[in-house]
């Protein structure tokens, strides 16, 4: 293999991969990165960290086909400090072993493995595909992947769990994700092809790299998936995971139906208050305390080392006097991502699940469970 | 310097600073020290606690080594004075004790006992102050700040009386260790062992500790030594020569510990409360095992044991400890902090599976336990799980569980991953 790139468009392209690629490794090859030069001008970059595989394709300056593997965090570290503008010459068909970077009177040599020792990801059978506007796909892990559960004793709640539901009669594709704290649910319209979907739990590091690789992207993401593997498709990324195999729970259960008591106050404001209260809700829990009577509510936290404050807000209420508290962190990772003017929060008492929705935004629900105060 | 005070521990009286033995009952048993009558803050030692207790109920055993702990296999949980002299020491694996001293009286501990034995000495220390923090079953701390007039007598004078009163009432020994504060107090406690009496002053805990090795400190542990070793510091003294920002920056938050205790100084009060840190259970196995589903249903019974103890004591935990000894007697422990805290045997099991998957490659095991750390009074477990921890079904069943063993003993109900393996059976398990 013996290739010219330009250092921007290999840069970008081993930033992708390179977070793919954890930083410990016990398998060797694992911390490589593969690359292969095809006739037709492109190089294939891959990595994989045996669940989930990044493949993106470049255009380079061919001069000889074939494959290799590198470290990959050094290439990318190397390829980041050459100097901007230039062309690197990639050439493996030299020193046996050895991966030759050369840029200017720069020169650097990495020791290679097998190319052919490098794990592939069977694409395998994809039973489903459809097609995702790329803006949809951002709004459903920007407003679910917060509250992934980060605990590997509920390995089933480790990602954000997606299939076909019906909102009120309406076909939709729905994304779930709960840490049993709290719980995110988003609705987007159903693609043609998702119908029958089987419902998916996509894994937490998954979603988040997704997230990066979406970011730029305008038209739609093509989405393929089995009951064991799902499949991003966008510009030149093919992004291939393997999927959480275990039940998600019944998350419908947990979601309550009778909350009577209604709070509905202007966003901005409220999470403005949460922030300054966090200031001193420095301990473990993080909690504040929500003092609510028809018409005002008061703010307030209080710290280990009795340090406290509290903050004033005008609100609509109009039922009984109700105290209760949540944990901040939890209220301001949701409402951050409200698009709309005003938050409401649907109580039943000081302990049970609350509901809590953008006013704006009838597709999005969330519940908080509350925290003794 | 000041002058030296005396007492006499057998009548409490203070002969004369040069006098051989007490001149009103002829003792030899006298302290000397320039602030013995000035400290209050104590630590009280059991001696050979077990092995005493078993040796006051057998007289014939008088003469004899004896060691408590399991018959088979397991540990040495207690051995006499006469049992150390071959060089047996607590926590020795019983075989290599039996090595070093083939004609060893070997006795099953009956913790029942030694349980009420040690409730009486404690009895007798909170008669003098409400001030004791107990450490475990036969050793305590105890602040006797402002009972002279109470007492009739300083600290000094009341602990020798108490000490006499415990032998007297219970035909069991103990050793004291009187400072002004718990760390000293404890290392004294040490010094003079067996039925022994030592006092550290203000005025000498410096240069006392300065040849001593920095393991003696609070909160120095075989990986800190090395740490401390690395950089240059064996000796007490070399650590209290260096600055305290300096050591903080160096260390982190121990930093300040191990100036303060470097100095002899240690600002903890005696807290009756006596804060439990952890709730453990652990078990010597018969056999070594690396069978890892043997030890799964092991560490099953064990968690259960864990969140009952801590049910009881109305405590959750918010991390789980694996621990593992190799057949070859290397420790392993594995933590894992839980995202809330748990009573539940389920969620500790569940977080302590996977730390077991990765340990069992092969090895064998001969001692296997689980335990729960970082704890808060299950009354405050802030934040509600929307599905009921491990599932409201767990928890429920869990529930069902306890209340059936409280009514009709452990093995009247066992979850099916448990079946099948007794703990009790397995040599003595030791639970702190």
């Amino acid at each position: 293999m013996k290739l010219a790139i330009e250092r921007a468009v290999l840069l970008k392209a081993l930033a992708h991969a390179q977070s793919v690629v954890e930083r410990r490794n016990t398998i060797p090859i694992l911390s490589n990165i593969r690359l292969e030069a095809a006739d037709d001008g492109t190089l294939r970059l891959t990595a994989t960290d045996m669940d989930l595989e990044a493949v993106e394709s470049v255009s380079a300056d061919i001069e000889a086909a074939g494959a290799t593997t590198a470290p990959a965090h050094v290439l990318y570290d190397i390829c980041r400090k050459l100097p901007e503008g230039s062309t690197a010459t990639l050439d493996a068909t030299g020193d046996a072993g050895r991966l030759s970077i050369a840029c200017g009177r720069i020169h650097f040599r990495l020791p290679c493995l097998p190319p052919e020792d490098f794990p592939a990801m069977s694409g395998g059978d994809f039973s489903h595909g459809f097609a995702l506007p790329a803006s949809e796909l951002r709004r459903l892990i920007d407003k679910t992947g917060f509250a992934i559960s980060t605990e590997e004793t509920r390995y089933y709640l480790n990602g954000v769990y997606v299939h076909g539901a019906d909102a009120d009669g309406a076909p939709v594709l729905r994304a779930v994700a709960t840490d049993g704290h709290r719980l995110a649910r988003v609705d987007s319209e159903r693609p043609d092809g998702a119908g029958d979907m089987p419902g998916v739990i996509v894994p937490r590091k998954t979603v988040g790299e997704l997230r990066k690789l979406v970011d730029e992207i305008d038209g739609a993401v093509r989405v393929e998936l089995s009951d064991a593997k799902i499949r991003f498709a966008f510009d030149t990324v093919v992004l291939t995971s393997k999927l959480i195999d275990g039940t998600f729970p019944d998350y419908e259960r947990v979601i309550p139906r009778d909350n009577d008591k209604t709070l509905e106050m202007e966003t901005a404001g409220f999470v403005q208050a949460v922030d300054r209260m966090a200031a001193i809700s420095t301990d473990k829990s993080r909690s504040i305390k929500l003092a609510i009577e028809p018409g005002r509510l008061v703010l307030s936290a209080n710290s280990p080392d009795s340090a406290s404050g509290e903050e004033e807000l005008p609100v609509d209420y109009a039922g009984p006097a109700i105290e209760i508290g949540f944990n901040s962190r939890y209220v301001l990772e949701m409402a951050r991502n409200f698009d709309g003017e005003k938050i409401r929060f649907q109580m039943a008492d000081a302990v049970s699940p609350t509901i809590v929705n953008d006013t704006s935004d009838d597709r999005t629900l969330y519940v908080l469970m509350p925290m003794r105060v | 310097m000041a002058a030296v005070t005396t007492l006499c521990r057998d009548c409490g009286r203070r002969p004369p600073p040069d006098a051989e033995a007490c001149p009103a009952c002829g003792s030899r048993r006298i302290v000397r020290h320039e602030e013995l009558h000035d400290l209050s803050i104590a630590h009280l030692d059991c001696d050979a606690f077990y092995a005493a207790i078993e040796k006051r109920d057998r007289p014939e055993l008088r003469d004899r080594p004896v060691i408590v702990g399991g018959r088979h296999r397991g540990v040495v949980a207690a051995c006499c004075y006469i049992a150390r002299t071959y060089g047996v020491r607590s926590a020795m694996p019983m075989f290599k004790a039996l090595e070093l001293c083939p004609g060893a009286v070997v006795i099953g501990p009956d913790m029942r006992k030694y349980g009420e034995v040690g409730a009486r000495v404690r009895g007798m220390m909170q008669a003098l102050t409400p001030l004791v923090e107990p450490l475990s079953i036969d050793e305590a701390f105890m602040d006797l700040t402002g009972t002279e007039a109470l007492h009739r007598g300083s600290p000094a004078t009341t602990l020798a009386a108490l000490a006499r009163r415990v032998e007297d009432e219970l035909a069991i020994a103990v050793s004291i260790g009187l400072s002004h504060n718990k760390f000293l107090a404890k290392i004294a406690s040490d010094l003079d062992k067996p039925r022994g009496f030592a006092a550290i002053g203000r005025g000498e805990a410096r240069a006392f500790l300065s040849d001593k090795p920095v393991s003696l400190l609070w909160g120095v542990g075989k990986a800190m030594r090395r740490r401390l070793a690395r950089d240059g510091v064996t000796l007490i003294g070399e650590l209290a020569r260096i600055d305290e920002a300096e050591l903080v920056a160096r260390y982190g938050r121990i930093g300040r510990r191990l100036a303060l205790s470097s100095r002899g100084e240690d600002d903890r009060r005696v807290d009756p409360e006596g804060e439990t840190k952890s709730v453990s259970s652990e078990t010597t196995l018969d056999t070594d095992i690396a069978d890892r589903g043997r030890l799964r249903s092991i560490l099953w019974r064990l968690a259960e044991t864990v969140a009952r103890r801590m049910k009881k004591a109305g405590v959750a935990g918010g991390g789980v400890t694996l621990k593992l000894k190799t057949a070859d007697f290397r420790i392993v422990t594995r933590s894992r902090r839980l995202k809330s805290a748990t009573q539940s045997a389920e969620e500790m099991f569940r977080a302590a599976e996977p730390l077991l998957e990765r340990e069992t490659d092969g090895r064998a095991f001969r001692l296997i336990g689980i335990g729960a750390h970082d704890l808060v009074e299950s009354g405050r477990i802030a934040q509600g799980d929307l599905f009921g921890g491990a599932g409201p079904s767990a928890s429920r069943v869990d529930k069902a569980l306890d209340a059936v063993r409280e009514k009709f003993g452990d093995a009247a109900v066992v979850k099916g991953r448990g079946f099948g393996v007794g703990i009790e059976g397995q040599g003595p398990s030791k639970a702190e």
